[in-house]
This record gives C-alpha cells, structure tokens and sequence, in this order.
C-alpha cells in the first residue's frame, strides 16, 4: 500500500505540435506535499508539458488525472485546484494591482475576496504599490503580483514555469518560503527551472526531461549517495 | 490501394476526354438557338453548370469543415481547402458568364439581381476562406479555425440568397420573370437536355480537379515533412 | 447557464474597467465616426433633398466601421501579457469569455451609436418621420447582430499576425444579409413608408441574431483551443 496520495498523475502523455512530436508516452505522477522538479534542455518539451496539465492544450494520447480526476478542456472544478505560472504574468497592464487579483479571484470565485487580495499583496510585498497600474511596475514586482494571482484561489496544485525569472534576492527567499509552505498545506507543486541552487534548496525529487521523455530521476530528500544537482544533469543530458 | 485511385483518376479523365466535346456539339450544333437572345443564350449552358459546381463545392467545404471539428484529419483539411479553391474558380466563372449574360438580356454588365449578389458574396466568402488558410501556424490550428469559418459561412449562404431576393423584391419587382434562368419557363427538351448533360459534365470536372488539386496538396506536405525531417537530422 | 453569464459580466465587466480607465478605444471610435460622417458631406452634398433618403444608410456605415475598430482591440488587447492564456486556464466556460466580450463591445458600440447617430441627423438636418421605437429596435437587432458574428471573427483573426487588416475581409461578406435587412429596415422606419414590409425584415434580422448567437456559442471553444 502507497501511503502517498499522487495529486497529479500523468499517464502515457504525448503530444505533437503539427509534424513534430514534442511529448513521447511520459508517464510520472506528483504527490500531495511534494515538490517536483522538471528540468532538461530547451526545446525539451516541459512547457509544453505544463500546458496540458494546466488544460492549455489538448493532450495528443494518454490521460492527465488531478485528484483521481480527468483533466479535461471544459472542467471548472478540476481547472479550480491548478495553479498556473507561465512564461507571461496573465496580468492587465492598465488595471492596478487589486484590480488585477480582483478580476481572477472573481472567476475563481474565490470567497472573501477583498481580505485574502490583500493579505496575498502584503505577503509578497506589494501592499504599498496596490492601486497602481500594473504598466508602471518592475519586472519584479509584475513577478510577485503574478505570484499572487496564482496563490489566490489556493491551489491544491501549482505549476510553476520558471518562477524564479526576475525576482531579487529577497523575492527569492520570500517565494521560496511561500512555496515551503504550500507545500506544508499538502499542495503539490510542480516546477520548471534551471536553477540547480534552487532545485536542491526546494525540490524533493527532480525529473530530466530530453526529447519528449523522462530520461532521468533523482531523489533529493535521499542523503545516502547523493551528488549535485549540476553533476547529475550533465551526466544524464549526456548519457544516450 | 494506389492502383485503385488510379484507376478512378484515369476513368474520370477518360469520361472527360469523351464528354467534353460532346458537350461542345450539344451546346452549340445540337440544341437550338434561341429566338430572342440568338446564339449569346449559349453562354447559359456554362454558368448554369459553373453555378452548380460553384454552390456544391462550397457544401463540400462546410461538410469537411465539420469533419474537421469532430475529428482533425489531414485528408480532411486538404480536401475542404481544395474544395475551395477550386471552388473560387467556378465562382469567377459564373460571376464573368453571368456578366455577359447580363448584358445581352437585360443590357447592363452588373443587374443587382439576386442570384448574381448572393453569388458574389460566395466569391466574397470564399476569398476570406482561402485568406484563413493562409495564415501562419499548425496545420490543425488552421484547420481548426478555417473549419469554423466554413460552417459560419455556409449557414450564411441561404439567408444571403433569401436577404437578396426579397431587397430586389421590393425595389422592383418582377423584372426578370421572363429570362431563361427562371426555372422551366419555355425551355426546349433539347435545351433541357443539354443544360443537363452540360451540368453533369462540369461536375465530372469538379471531381476530376478535386482529386487532382488534393494529390498535388499531399505531396506538398509530404516534400515539406521529409523536409523537416532532413533539418532536424542536420540539427542533432 | 448562470454561470455562464455571471462570468461573462465579471469578463465584460473588467473590459469596460479597463476602457474606463484608459478611453483608448472609445475615444478613437468617437472621432473615427464623426469623421465618417465629415467625409459623407463631402461625398454626399447635404443640401440635396435625395440624399435625405442614404442618411438611415448611413447609420449602418458609420456603426460597421467604428465597430471594426473596437473589435480589433477586443481581442488583441488580451494578448498582452498573455491573457488570453490565463482567461483560458480560468475555471471558466470558454463561452462565457465570448459572452463578456459581447457584452464589453456591444456597451462600446451603442455608446458611440448614441452620439453619432444624432450627430449625423443633425448635420444632415434629417427630419425623422417614422416611429422612433421601431428604429431603435432595428438599430438594436442589427448591431447586436454585427457585434455577435464581429466578436466571434475578432477572436478567430487575432490567430493572424495581421488582424487588422484580416477581421474586416472576414466579416464584411457574413454580415451582408443583416446589414441588407438593417439599411431598408431603419430607411423605413425614420422614414415613415413601407413600414408593413419593413416588419418582415425585421424577422430576418431576428433570425439571423437568434441562428448566429447559439452557432457562436457553440463554435467559441474551437476557437479557443491551444493556439
């Protein structure tokens, strides 16, 4: 019996962007509290990967389960429980900042919206900057806000592409703290990055992924044995 | 499987080796000519048959454009593109021989006559078709999007025809009543005849172009995958 | 259902914010229209007692075209930032980002109708005869019509890299029987003849908007799938 319970299970995925093929049969699942790391060379694939858990794109074959549940295009509440940090913030350069949390925390009907906007704001600090456009922020602070639009409705699974792009020094050890404590909560999350100081400081599991598939794994949370994060990447990148 | 559709392809252009000149002799020795618009009414044999083709070739989009949606096939986008290429072909025709027919009958180039307007919005909408096929991105994407325009402007083909004809109803009506396009009305069984077997003809044309136009889009894409395939050798 | 519409206000209702704040769209719309209506004077010499009879015509030129620059934005405003991408994560029904940028163009093209209309009665000094309540509805039926098939395009052309020039070729010819039905409609309702057979046209207008509202509806989410 597993006691672990996986909050995001993807079975025999694939998917082709017009004649090329850009996921090849990936099979992993993610559990509840557990922080999963993706990485692997550009063009790999994880993006793509990402937007078809988040029900961006429609997945060529196979089954994307959250919760025991199917992910499919049209499932609100299934779309509910995910949070997704792409490449782009998703945030309105002419409203403000409220505005902006206001605006998603509304189609994610989130309940006492107006307290928890603000608490997310003070939390990534932006509570002083809250009424002002989002087209006049730095690219850090537009980091942070889309952090927060993210944390808003409290997903039980975050997907989070590159989250570090842009954040300074205390960004980092503040996101990296918020993310501890998801993580606390039960959340699953899921990470792309290139950072290896960051995967070794968040991750308990990491994923290579090289041409569509899954071409290595490695358990961080393991102290027996274990190398650096940049050591084992290379080897694997290299091996095959 | 390929020397079945060879078979058809050859079949089909032995037909029309066969028919077209049959087709010629019909229209212009065998039926008679006719008493008021002289030997110019045979231009009508043509733009009955391009109107025709014109019409099903647009069915033919919009039943492959659902296809599409329910389930995206290669063979599918490429004939519903085909389709409309072709299509615009037989849609200039008849919008030119319609001209001509115009201008003979009633003595003006462009009469806004329903018909001759709805055809004209088809062009129009076909034209539109063919510019979304044009777009740049994945194949399913744009089959996905022209496969929805396709039906949009389908559906809008009928209440085009029926907006146009009551708009010239009511400016002035009954105008054209007498002219041979108005179904029945005085046509000869020779005449008959031959505007059948004239449609029939063209149709076979269609067929024909059809099955010729999608061959030459596979291979297309076909070039072009093997091409993808050198480059992404070249590039690991 | 409610859903639907609840969120497509939320959708519609962060449109018009954002329009408020700025008055980017508005503002152009507003003075391309009165601008048409400068260069009908010259095209059209106001003094001519014929020309009275374009003047409900032209209603229709001036909505289409001040209309086409609204809709340009509607879509292409949310692909800043990637928008689009986070409306489509949204545990929302991809219908209902249709139905609140309905909403949002519909409110922008009225209110510009609003000002233009009279402003072209009035410079054409066109004294209305018909029945003013027929009129409106006919100015009702026909925009929502251009603005349901124009959203709906607006969405498709925004996959091209050049829209602009793309969503007018689109809609034009789709929007042929409805604008047929608008022009002879509103001439005889602000005219006062004819209005039996203008009725009729009236049906026509409400078939189209009832035929095209639920094929949209229905078609929006393949417009929406992965771009």
């Amino acid at each position: 019996m597993k006691e672990l319970v996986a909050m995001l299970e993807i079975k025999n995925l694939s998917k082709a962007l017009g004649e090329r093929p850009v996921l090849r049969n990936l099979s992993f699942a993610v559990n509840k509290g557990e922080i999963l790391a993706v990485t692997g060379p550009n063009g790999a694939g994880k993006s793509t990967l990402f937007k078809c858990a988040a029900g961006l794109m429609k997945p060529g074959g196979g089954k994307i389960f959250l919760d025991g549940r199917p992910v499919k295009r049209n499932s609100p509440e299934v779309k509910r429980k995910i949070g997704f940090l792409g490449h782009e913030p998703f945030l309105y350069p002419s409203l403000s900042a409220v505005e902006n949390l206001r605006f998603y925390g509304k189609l994610y009907k989130v309940k006492d919206l107006d307290e928890k906007a603000f608490e997310l704001l003070r939390k990534v600090g932006l509570h002083y900057f809250k009424d002002m456009p989002v087209r006049s922020f730095s690219r850090g602070m537009i980091q942070r806000l889309a952090i927060a639009r993210v944390l808003l409705p409290e997903p039980e699974i975050l997907l989070l592409d590159e989250p570090h792009t842009g954040l300074d020094r205390d960004g980092l050890a503040l996101f990296n703290g918020i993310l501890l404590e998801k993580k606390a909560e039960g959340a699953a999350i899921l990470l792309i990055t290139h950072d290896f100081s960051q995967v070794e400081t968040l991750a308990d599991r990491a994923l290579l992924l090289k041409k569509g598939k899954i071409t290595a794994s490695m358990e961080l949370r393991n102290p027996s044995g274990r190398i650096s994060v940049g050591k084992w990447y290379e080897e694997a990148v290299n091996a095959g | 499987m390929k020397l079945k559709s060879q078979i058809i392809d050859w079949t089909l252009f032995y037909i029309l080796v066969a028919a077209v000149p049959v087709m010629m002799y019909f229209i212009f020795i065998w039926s008679p000519v006719e008493r008021v618009l002289g030997p110019a009414q045979k231009i009508f044999y043509f733009h009955v048959g391009c109107a025709w083709v014109a019409f099903l070739a647009f069915f033919v989009v919009g039943v492959y454009s659902v296809f599409n949606l329910i389930k995206p096939k290669m063979n599918h986008f490429i004939y519903a593109g085909v389709s409309a290429e072709i299509g615009v072909l037989f849609t200039t025709v008849t919008l030119l021989t319609g001209m001509v027919w115009g201008r003979i009958s009633w003595n003006v180039w462009w009469s806004w006559e329903p018909r001759l307007v709805t055809t004209l919005i088809l062009w129009f909408i076909y034209v539109a078709y063919l510019f979304i096929r044009k777009m740049d991105g994945r194949w399913e994407k744009i089959a996905r999007l022209s496969g929805v325009f396709g039906i949009i402007g389908c559906l809008n083909v009928p209440i085009v025809f029926m907006a146009t004809r009551w708009w010239n109803s009511k400016l002035h009506p009954v105008v054209f009543g007498e002219g041979k396009n108005e179904t029945g009305g005085g046509l000869e069984p020779e005449m008959l005849f031959t505007l059948i077997f004239s449609v029939v003809t063209i149709t076979i044309l269609y067929l024909f172009l059809m099955r010729k136009g999608a061959e030459i889009e596979k291979m297309r894409t076909r070039v072009k995958q093997a091409k993808n395939k050198l480059l992404q050798k070249w590039a690991n | 259902m409610m859903e639907l519409i609840r969120d497509g206000f939320v959708i519609a209702g962060k449109d018009l914010r954002k329009e408020w704040k700025t008055k980017e769209t508005i503002s152009v719309m507003l003075i391309f229209s009165a601008l048409v209506v400068l260069v009908f004077s010259f095209a059209f010499d106001p003094a001519n007692q014929t020309v009275k009879t374009v003047i409900p015509g032209l209603v229709w030129l001036i909505t289409i075209f001040s209309a086409l620059l609204g809709l340009n934005r509607s879509f292409a405003s949310e692909l800043e930032n990637g928008c689009l991408n986070g409306l489509r994560a949204a545990p929302i029904d991809p219908a209902s980002i249709y139905i609140g940028k309905v909403i949002a163009n519909f409110v922008l093209v009225l209110f510009v109708q609003m000002v233009s209309i009279p402003v072209l009665f009035i410079l054409f000094d066109y004294r209305f005869a018909g029945s003013l309540l027929w009129f409106l509805a006919t100015v009702f039926l026909g925009t929502y019509g251009l603005i349901i098939i124009g959203t709906f395009l607006a969405a498709l052309a925004v996959n091209a890299q050049n829209s602009e020039m793309l969503l007018p070729v689109l809609l034009l010819p789709l929007l042929s029987p409805l604008m047929i039905g608008a022009v002879q409609a509103s001439a005889a309702f602000a005219g006062g003849e004819n209005m039996e057979s203008a009725m009729s046209w009236i049906q026509l207008m409400a078939g189209y908007d009832l035929l095209f509202t639920a094929v949209c509806l229905l078609l929006f989410e393949y417009i929406l799938e992965d771009s």
